[in-house]
């Protein structure tokens, strides 16, 4: 997800920080803080192929049924993954917060789908009253 | 028998087992599944889920968190056989409805305890997405991926944060 080799660690691990610190949530507004200023929407996408050897186990499961795994884990990941673009986006715009955040999944062959996260990058503060 | 019903016999035996056998299995494991949903669902009973878009004013919440859950659930091939009939005649497939409520309690399911893990109590604006995913190199068969997400607060008259 970062580069640590162009960063250097120490501002990879600065990154990381601030983007834990970055507010994520897909209401419109955070609840005692208000929206300072919006950066407009940020977004991140991933295109991700399956595993033909994962596809073994899948296709024995589409004769019995059941959850497949592989598959749901792959899907998982890879839409953290978009998250994790969204977020880094977000942070060049100087954002510390993204609202009204969806998920939108596309399925493009048999093989692959893209998986996309988009939001509104917001600046938002404390509250005065509380 | 002559030898072309013999023929017909390996053909159409060969798929008669295959839907008998799937139906046992499938429903078994079908069972089994909702069996494991209703015993987890009962553990995270006290994580309140809404579909509201904006946070009532009376609750004092923490920073919010982005949660949530998906599951990818494939049907078994007596399903799709027996869908493939109701395709002619037309009407409910209800091999097909409990296709997507299964995979869908068990993505709501995941957002709770994903909620949880986090120190969540209350889980505002959840929606919910469906995608058909193509698994196992086509053949008609089904399998959806169902997402459930929703931002997860802690409410804090009992003291607990977010993490």
């Amino acid at each position: 997800m970062f580069d640590f080799d162009r960063l250097g660690l120490s501002e990879a691990l600065k990154y990381l920080g601030r983007a834990r610190n970055m507010i994520i949530s897909n209401m419109e507004e955070v609840p005692g803080r208000r929206v300072v200023q919006h950066l407009g929407v940020v977004q991140g996408s991933t295109v991700k192929a399956k595993n033909v050897f994962r596809d073994i186990g899948a296709s024995l499961k589409n004769l019995v049924g059941g959850e497949l795994k592989s598959y749901t884990d792959l899907i998982n990941e890879s839409r953290r993954e978009a998250m994790d673009r969204m977020g880094q986006e977000a942070e060049a715009l100087g954002a510390n917060a993204i609202l009204n955040v969806r998920f939108s999944t596309s399925t493009i062959t048999q093989g692959a789908a893209e998986l996309l996260a988009y939001g509104t990058a917001v600046i938002v503060e404390e509250q005065a009253d509380g | 028998m002559d030898e072309q019903s013999i023929a017909s016999l390996i053909n159409y035996g060969g798929f008669a087992v295959l839907v008998v056998l799937t139906f046992f299995i499938g429903s078994v494991i079908e069972r089994r599944h909702f069996r494991r949903i209703i015993k987890r669902e009962k553990e995270v009973r006290d994580i309140m889920v809404f579909a509201i878009r904006r946070a009532p004013t009376d609750l004092v919440l923490s920073q919010p968190k982005l949660v949530c859950g998906n599951a990818v659930i494939s049907v078994d091939y007596f399903k799709t056989f027996a869908a493939g009939l109701r395709g002619i005649i037309g009407g409910r497939i209800g091999s097909y409805e409990s296709l997507f409520e299964r995979a869908r309690r068990e993505a709501m399911l995941r957002m709770k305890i994903e909620a949880r893990r986090h120190g969540g109590n209350i889980v505002l604006n959840v929606k919910f997405e469906t995608t058909r995913i193509y698994s196992g190199g086509g053949r008609g068969a089904i399998s959806v991926e169902a997402l459930a997400y929703g931002t997860a607060y802690s409410r804090s008259d009992d003291g607990a944060q977010i993490h």
